[in-house]
């Protein structure tokens, strides 16, 4: 009889007070890709850590090759052949790839000195199946991003993995190193590695899966075989609702050109001069490659970083932002990436967060706060922006991503801006949370707020978007007006290239 | 708030104890002192406790005390300058000391700890150089104006076998208390300081002008220090250059850290400060009146807060798991 390499069979966990995982089952073949997808809080991280040994399910069992298997440990689980690649990465950066790659179990003679040539001669080995070309001396904060993720699956690799298991690893990787990523699973897979792959991005899972598993709230919703695998059906056994209302859209009736951008270069491109304009009710897209400088202009269009050239009008009027108080004032407000890091002081209640920018505005009475009119913006703000928080005191970290990112969006419409940066506005939230912030997109448009917003997601740029922006290397390359949006083109911008057919 | 009855618990124990020990403890002379001590290094603990709470540090609180010191005596007895003239002149020197520190730490990104162990180094040395090591005091004149100092203030209404007389320094200390506390949890400057010591990027992004309130802290800190020098120079009214002040940042940090302020910054009371600094000072009264050496004062101190930040790591950890486990729920 032939079993699966790894099976989980009817496995529950509990937590306190809530049932993480219900009666969930999944297998996985030798050789096989199977993406796992699901809401936030849908229950794959619990069963993945259920898996690399870090957690114990309550009911039910996992079998290996089928014989019951008791992985009680991460070591039981690493003995076994299944390793875990953190979405945050595990490795000390002060040190080399391949003393990374033996970190903890490296190799000593018997005086107990590290045996530096076996390290290097392994770790190229193992480097060499991820397609990393290094010297396993390179320190590895020459590396980035991907590739330090490629040194953890060759680290993975060197501990003899069978099952590779990987949570969100395209998360912040460039679309190259992303290409370079699915290469090499492509490649694992033909040596009979198998990867369990946890993906938020639904455009990568067709061409990488052999097979969908879907989770919702802790149990299984659905299964999908490759050829049955289709955005749509992705998302319905996700979110259990129809995909079209995602990106419902209402018309809106772009006004006066509210902000103009003439030469503005950020120093990061002080050459690429941006010229552009936005006006009142509508939404703009801003595409572009990881490292275009999307961020970048941003960061100077909101008085973070002083620009090397150009003019900033707001309304007609030209403008100095030399920090961030002075863009607020100018009724423009920034959405940032980092959402923990700069939108909001994460161990903080809800209610200091929402009050934070408006304290010396509406909150203010002489020098002090106004208490009573801070417990209401806070109300207000659970009410409208429909904030699933126990109360206006609760403590941001405890919330979910989409909800954290309500409250940062919700502390600047307290102050009724006129234009709305935002900078990857739905970066690790729920598909729930982000039909509900691309509804409100919507809304503010229509209300005549002029938004402008970055995204790395193509399909969000082309379903929210009045009006695209494309930037390469620093620069605004090209625009794309709504009928003329399609991957290709956007693509095309973002690479540099010319748009190859006239329209 | 509950870091706030763990220090007033820790207060009242120490207190109870040694009241039982030794009937001494309780009279209104000893009581005097305390409170006397108590003001003179709570005045310092206030200022330090504005600059933790910013995620910074000042080492130099002892030394600008010792500057001040030789400072306010060089410019009134050698110099004959005007005692307004001359107290004005002296706090506007530590006001522009903690002006720099702020600056040096804000625009250069120095590190706080650098900044201000410098200044720990070169005030002292100056004060050396400026009084070629000689002690400095008032001798006999400026009775009037050492009263601010060692001063007391009768309450009415007490019998003389109930005489108690409020020692000056504390009233002020406690004036200072009541202002700081307002400002901190009342005002919006407060709430920014709250705000960017928790976490510097959220609040400039919020608009807040983190660069501002940061310099504004230091100035707050060696102003403070520079106040508190003025009252221990008037107190002691003998100043030993070399080593007046010395140690007093440490009081002053260690109160703070006791009465609930972080050294990771955007957390801290002042009124747990000020209870922090009577902590301090009780423990030394205490080791005296018990027999403890004298030898063993630092010890003591050092165990007592080590023992307060061992207790409270475990009380956050055991509500980091009940709220955890709340979530889940």
């Amino acid at each position: 009889m032939n079993h699966p390499l790894l099976e989980v069979r009817i496995v529950t966990k509990y937590f306190p007070g809530v049932v993480a995982l219900k009666q969930v089952s999944l297998t996985l073949e030798a050789g096989e890709v199977l993406a796992l997808i699901g809401e936030n809080g849908a229950g794959k991280s619990t069963l993945m850590k259920i898996l690399a040994g870090i957690q114990q399910p309550d009911l039910g069992k996992l079998f290996w090759n089928g014989k019951e298997a008791d992985i009680d440990s991460v070591e039981a689980a690493m003995e076994l052949g299944i390793a875990l690649i953190h979405q945050e990465l595990n490795l000390a950066d002060n040190l080399d790839i391949g003393s990374n790659i033996f970190l903890g179990r490296e190799p000593r003679n018997k005086l107990g000195i590290v045996n530096r040539r076996i390290i290097r001669e392994e770790s190229r080995k193992v480097l060499e199946r991820v397609g990393l070309d290094f010297d396993p001396r390179t320190s590895l904060t020459k590396l980035s991003i991907g590739q330090q993720q490629l040194v953890e699956i060759a680290k993975a690799l060197s501990m003899n993995a069978k099952v590779l298991i990987m949570d969100e690893p395209t998360s912040s990787l460039s679309s190259k190193e992303t290409r370079r990523l699915f290469k090499v699973v492509k490649d694992l897979k033909q040596q009979g590695v198998s990867v369990i792959y946890i993906a938020h991005r639904l455009g990568e899972v067709k061409e990488l899966a052999d097979r969908v598993v879907v989770f919702r709230d802790g149990q299984n919703s659905g299964e999908l075989a490759k050829e049955e695998i289709s955005h749509d059906r992705m998302v319905q056994l996700m979110v259990g609702r129809d995909v079209s209302q995602l990106y419902e859209r209402t018309p809106h009736k772009p006004g006066d050109e509210i902000l103009k951008v003439t030469d503005l270069a950020s120093p990061a491109f002080p050459d690429a001069k941006n010229n552009f304009s936005i006006r009142a009710g509508e939404i703009v897209g801003l595409a572009g490659l990881i490292g275009a400088g999307r961020t970048e202009l941003l960061r100077v269009l909101f008085g973070i970083d002083d620009a090397v050239s150009g003019t900033i009008e707001v309304a007609g009027k030209p403008r100095e932002f030399e920090h961030p108080r002075d863009a607020i004032e100018a009724g423009m407000v920034l959405v940032p990436e980092d959402r923990k890091g700069q939108g909001l002081v994460i161990d903080w209640p809800l209610d200091m967060n929402g009050s934070l920018p408006g304290l010396n505005r509406h909150l203010k009475q002489k020098a002090f706060i106004d208490k009573r009119n801070e417990i209401e913006t806070a109300e207000r703000m659970i009410d409208d922006l429909n904030i699933k928080t126990p109360n206006r005191k609760q403590i941001l970290q405890f919330l979910s991503g989409g909800n954290q990112q309500k409250v940062v969006l919700g502390k600047w419409l307290s102050l009724e801006p006129k234009i709305l940066l935002l900078d990857e506005p739905t970066r690790g939230i729920d598909v729930g949370a982000k039909e509900e912030i691309y509804h409100l997109m919507d809304k503010l448009a229509a209300e005549g707020l002029a938004v402008l917003f970055v995204s790395s997601e193509l399909e969000e740029i082309m379903g929210v978007s009045d009006r695209v922006l494309v930037m390469h290397e620093g620069k605004v390359t090209g625009e794309l007006a709504r009928s003329d949006l399609t991957e290709e083109s956007i693509m095309q911008l973002a690479t540099g290239q010319e748009l190859a057919t006239a329209h | 708030m509950k870091k706030l009855l763990g220090i007033l618990g820790l207060f009242i124990v120490v207190f109870g104890f040694t009241a039982v020990q030794n009937p001494k403890f309780i009279s209104a002379y000893n009581m005097e002192n305390l409170l006397n001590w108590t003001g003179l290094f709570g005045i310092l603990g206030v200022g330090a406790a504005f600059v933790i709470i910013t995620g910074g540090i000042d080492l130099s609180i002892g030394s600008v005390v010792g500057l001040v010191g030789c400072l306010l005596p060089l410019f009134i007895m050698d110099h004959g300058v005007p005692v307004p003239l001359a107290i004005l002149s002296v706090m506007l020197i530590a006001a522009l000391i903690g002006l720099t520190h702020g600056l040096l730490i804000t625009k250069l990104n120095l590190q706080p700890f650098v900044v201000t162990l410098c200044g720990l180094l070169i005030y002292r040395g100056v004060a050396r150089f400026i009084t070629a090591d000689q002690t400095m005091g008032f001798g006999n004149t400026h009775g009037d104006l050492r009263k601010l100092a060692t001063g007391k203030l009768a309450i009415p209404g007490l019998t003389e076998a109930t005489k108690f007389d409020l020692p000056i320094p504390f009233l002020i200390l406690f004036i200072l208390m009541v202002v700081g506390a307002i400002f901190l949890d009342k005002t919006i400057w407060g709430r920014y300081l709250l705000a960017l010591g928790r976490n510097e990027q959220a609040a400039r992004y919020s608009g807040i002008k983190t660069d501002r309130l940061t310099i504004m802290s230091y100035v707050i800190c060696s102003t403070l220090a520079g106040f508190g020098g003025i009252m221990f120079m008037l107190d002691l009214n003998s100043v030993q250059p070399s080593s007046h002040g010395s140690f007093y940042e440490l009081y002053a940090i260690a109160a703070a850290v006791l009465g609930g302020c972080s050294l990771r910054g955007g957390e801290g009371s002042i009124i747990g400060v000020v209870i922090g600094m009577a902590v301090l000072r009780l423990l030394y009264n205490a080791s005296n009146l018990l027999g403890i050496p004298t030898q063993l004062e630092f010890t003591i101190i050092g165990a007592v807060i080590l023992a307060g930040a061992i207790v409270d790591e475990v009380a956050k950890r055991l509500v980091h798991r009940m709220r955890q486990a709340k979530q889940q729920r």
